[in-house]
């Protein structure tokens, strides 16, 4: 067998999965979701270099490239948001984030 | 022998990011997480994407990783009671999971079958990174300065969030500091002999 689209795909469709299930398991730490998107992106990203190595244009390589981008301006902008939270909480918890409830 | 490596780099991918998920301490996490993306780095590699392969590695484990590994040791947080209880999210998690994957591979096994494998990871160039630098600041001229924009929108957002000004800090007055006479700051005095200030 050689090594096709379909080995990319199911890689980054397993992938994908880990990600989605970090943020159910872990919802109580906000740092684990947050890491678990990133792994959803990274899944996309490697579903869009795939796609564009195996059919032959390199469209899908400058949108990996766009969504590195917003995947590093996410991960800056949330930590910025969860060390403001941290300051005025004390704790990080995401189960009890009811401070606009009023 | 393509196919071992990827085997290789695809199982290191996947395990390391179970363990991202797992891990109990996020520092472990945070590791994991950079194991991830340096095997997922290899994956690029392996069809040709080097140039991905090298911006994965340097904006991941040169900067997000970093600054995720900052953030957790910043933050003062008991980690072992976060993870209390977690056990009872596993079942819905799972089903969640298991609901994804098959949907995605019912997606692929249907709709890539018919798709024929052109393999070219540079077309119209004899490297990655040049078929990549031909149509970046031609084609996707406006994509690429978005980017440029999302970024510093970011940036702008992450200073103005966490900036605050602490009124106990002691902080520099250059405009007191440099209008400093040298009258404000000593004075002569003439003590008599034996008599002392």
């Amino acid at each position: 067998m050689e090594l096709g689209l379909s080995h990319y795909l199911a890689v980054s469709a397993v992938l994908f999965t880990i990600g989605v299930v970090g943020i159910f398991v872990n919802r109580k730490n906000i740092i684990v979701i947050l890491m678990a998107i990133e792994l959803i992106l990274l899944s996309v990203n490697l579903n869009l270099v795939a796609f564009s190595v195996f059919s032959g244009t390199i469209a899908g390589q400058i949108f990996a490239m766009l969504v590195l981008t917003v995947a590093a301006a996410e991960a800056a902008v949330g930590l910025a948001v969860l060390v403001v939270y941290f300051r005025n909480r004390g704790d990080i918890s995401v189960e009890n984030v009811d401070l606009m409830k009023g | 022998m393509a196919l071992i490596a990827f085997y290789l780099m695809a199982a290191v991918t996947l395990v390391s990011a179970l363990m991202v998920i797992m891990a109990r301490n996020p520092v472990h996490s945070v590791l994991w997480l950079i194991l991830a993306f340096f095997s997922s780095a290899g994956l690029f590699v392996l069809i040709g994407a080097e140039f991905l392969a090298m911006l994965l590695v340097v904006v991941y484990v040169g900067a997000v990783a970093v600054l995720f590994l900052f953030v957790v040791m910043m933050l003062d947080v008991d980690f072992v009671e976060l993870k209390d209880g977690t056990l009872r999210y596993w079942p819905f998690a799972m089903l969640v999971g298991i609901v994804f994957a098959a949907e995605i591979f019912m997606a692929s096994v249907l709709g890539v079958r018919s798709r024929p494998d052109a393999f070219d990871a540079a077309p119209g160039a004899d490297t990655n990174a040049e078929a990549i630098g031909q149509v970046m600041y031609t084609d996707y001229l406006l994509l690429f300065q978005l980017a440029g924009i999302v970024l510093l929108i970011a940036m702008i957002g992450a200073i103005v969030l966490t900036l605050r000004h602490r009124v106990d800090v002691k902080r520099q007055n250059i405009a007191k500091q440099t209008s400093r006479r040298r009258a404000d700051a000593y004075e002569l005095k003439d003590p008599k002999p034996g008599q002392g200030i």
